[in-house]
């Protein structure tokens, strides 16, 4: 769906989705990281199950909920990626206890 | 930078690191008045100027010249002693001037003697059918994307809708390589012949020339397709087709991300909680706080400054920004107003900034079908409200969108009515025969934003506080 400019020469970090490595770059939020995989990144609503994608990128539409380092319901287009940072793709409704 | 707040209390308090909170922030802190700018995002820029400190795309033509301009912001920003916060997500703050901020998981509280809130626009809902089918995306998102991490578009790219981002995106995606398809204009016609008597103004506006010129390089590598009525998307699971009428023509296109634009609207979830009035603006078709010339609100000690005030652009941000902290410092200091620029030059700034608006506003009018959905297209997206459900709620008695909540959970969700509320407004307005101001708005209550129920159990409690709450 997206690929990335050959300008950018941003240093590589590398996160990992559902314990796969996944190279990012410095300064990517984790839903930019996450469309620009080409991983199927696509989360479960609590409702109904509907496949979704991140929509807004703006922090305003809370499509891009993401669990990371264990904490869900984050809204990945405002957290910037770090080194090791494990992200899980959310399935349905946020269990308790994350 | 995610340190809570050096302090308990500041002179000004700014929120949002946009074109006017950069501005505002600059102004405040150059008059000595201990200012404090908190941003949800990770560096400064808002949206216009997204990643402007940081952005991977180096080739200054490609984001164009009116996205630089940000840069001198946060350099003049930077010049002061302003104590700027990124990733602070400022989640309540009420008629006491009282803030509370969440930085790095736990939440810090300060106090203000001004706030000037400076929390910009949101892209107004485009519910179409298949909106929420991922692939299907807002052009903003794109542009997030193409500013802060030089994404492009790849697969099959269809940009749909209105206005003057579509085409800066549209340049913009081109110019970094990307990909677009076809062009979905869905300009009413009758909207040229209405916005002609305001022809003049903005034929002398800088945003004249310049949106010419960008429309002229999309239109010389795209198809694009003027006059669409009707749009929808389609799809298993994921975007597969878009669907549209032009000229009474319906086709079907095969795709792989549709990018959605008609307009921007401000962002009023913290001004609402705070009880800022707003009204029903019938032109820009969206809610606006009632504000006077320098920016205050109907809260004492609240200003609204930028796309937040009624949208009017980026320049126009800018100088509101400037006029909102002008105002702050003849409050609270008035000698060291005497060095700033005088608030008649800034209205007159604000004058030449808002020059063709009106036109802006009248041609890029969304129409209805665009706005007010029907049967089974989603309105509220994190509830998963039809707008038929919406219609059956109003059948059966819900006078308002707060009665609707009850109904259905409408603005109940994550986004807070974000991306539902002007749609939940109209749909109800239309069935019931009345104004979007007479049917009003959910009534929005802090936190304005989720935050966890561990980090406000871990705010620090006084004596009294426990006294409060314990029995015995």
């Amino acid at each position: 769906m997206f690929r990335r400019s050959e300008q950018d020469k941003r240093p590589q970090v590398e996160i990992f989705v559902d314990g796969v490595a996944v190279a990012a770059r410095q300064g990517d939020t984790v839903s930019a990281a996450l469309l620009a995989s080409g991983r199927d990144a696509r989360r479960s609503t609590a409702v109904s199950g509907a496949p979704r994608l991140p929509y807004c990128m703006m922090g305003v539409c809370f499509d891009c909920l993401v669990t990371i380092d264990g904490v869900g319901n984050r809204q990945g287009c405002l957290v910037p990626v770090a080194e090791g940072m494990q992200i899980e793709i959310q399935k349905g409704k946020r269990e308790i206890g994350k | 930078m995610t340190v809570a707040p050096k302090r308990e209390a500041y002179d000004v308090v700014v929120i949002g690191a946009g074109p006017a909170g950069l501005a505002a922030a600059a102004t405040s802190a150059e008059a000595g008045l201990s200012t404090l700018l908190l941003d949800e995002n990770i560096g400064p820029g808002g949206q216009v100027f997204r990643a402007i400190a940081s952005t991977p795309v180096t080739d200054r033509n490609q984001l164009g010249a009116d996205y630089w301009v940000g840069a001198d912001l946060v350099q003049s920003l930077r010049a002061t002693s302003a104590e700027v916060i990124h990733r602070a997500t400022v989640w309540s703050l009420d008629r006491n001037l009282d803030i509370a901020v969440s930085v790095g998981g736990a939440s810090a509280f300060v106090k203000a003697q001004r706030v000037i809130l400076a929390t910009g626009a949101l892209e107004r809902p485009f519910p179409i059918p298949g909106w929420t089918l991922p692939g299907v995306m807002t052009a903003g998102a794109a542009q997030t994307m193409l500013k802060s991490s030089a994404l492009v578009p790849d697969g099959r790219t269809v940009i749909a809708g209105q206005g003057p981002l579509l085409w800066l995106l549209a340049a913009q995606i081109l110019r970094l390589g990307g990909r677009i398809d076809r062009i979905l204009d869905t300009t009413e016609r009758g909207n040229y012949f209405a916005a002609l008597p305001h022809a003049f103004a903005f034929l002398t506006s800088p945003y004249f020339a310049k949106g010419l010129a960008m429309m002229r390089e999309v239109k010389a590598k795209v198809q694009v397709v003027s006059g669409v009525t009707e749009l929808s998307a389609a799809g298993e699971g994921q975007l597969a087709t878009v669907s549209y009428v032009a000229g009474g023509k319906r086709e079907t296109i095969p795709a792989d991300l549709l990018l959605l634009h008609q307009g921007v609207v401000p962002n009023v979830n913290l001004a609402m909680s705070a009880d800022v009035e707003h009204r029903w603006d019938d032109l820009q078709l969206c809610w606006s706080p009632v504000l006077d010339a320098s920016g205050n609100s109907s809260v004492a000690g609240i200003a609204i400054a930028g796309d937040g005030a009624g949208i009017g652009g980026a320049n126009a941000a800018v100088v509101r920004g400037r006029i909102a902290a002008r105002a702050a410092v003849e409050a609270l200091a008035p000698a060291a107003a005497a060095k700033l620029r005088s608030m008649a030059a800034l209205r007159a700034d604000l004058a030449k900034a808002e020059r063709g608006r009106v036109f802006l506003d009248t041609l890029f009018r969304p129409a209805p079908q665009f706005r007010i959905p029907s049967g089974d297209t989603i309105v509220c997206r994190c509830e998963e409200v039809t707008a038929k459900d919406v219609l059956d709620s109003v059948a059966i008695g819900a006078t308002g969108p707060n009665q609707l909540k009850a109904y259905r959970r409408t603005g109940m969700g994550p986004c807070q009515g974000r991306l539902c509320g002007l749609t939940v407004t109209e749909l109800m307005a239309q069935a019931r025969g009345k104004t979007p101001q007479e049917i009003g708005y959910y009534r929005l209550r802090a936190p304005v934003k989720p935050i966890t129920l561990a980090e406000l159990a871990a705010v620090p409690k006084s004596e009294a506080d426990i006294k409060a709450v314990v029995r015995g």
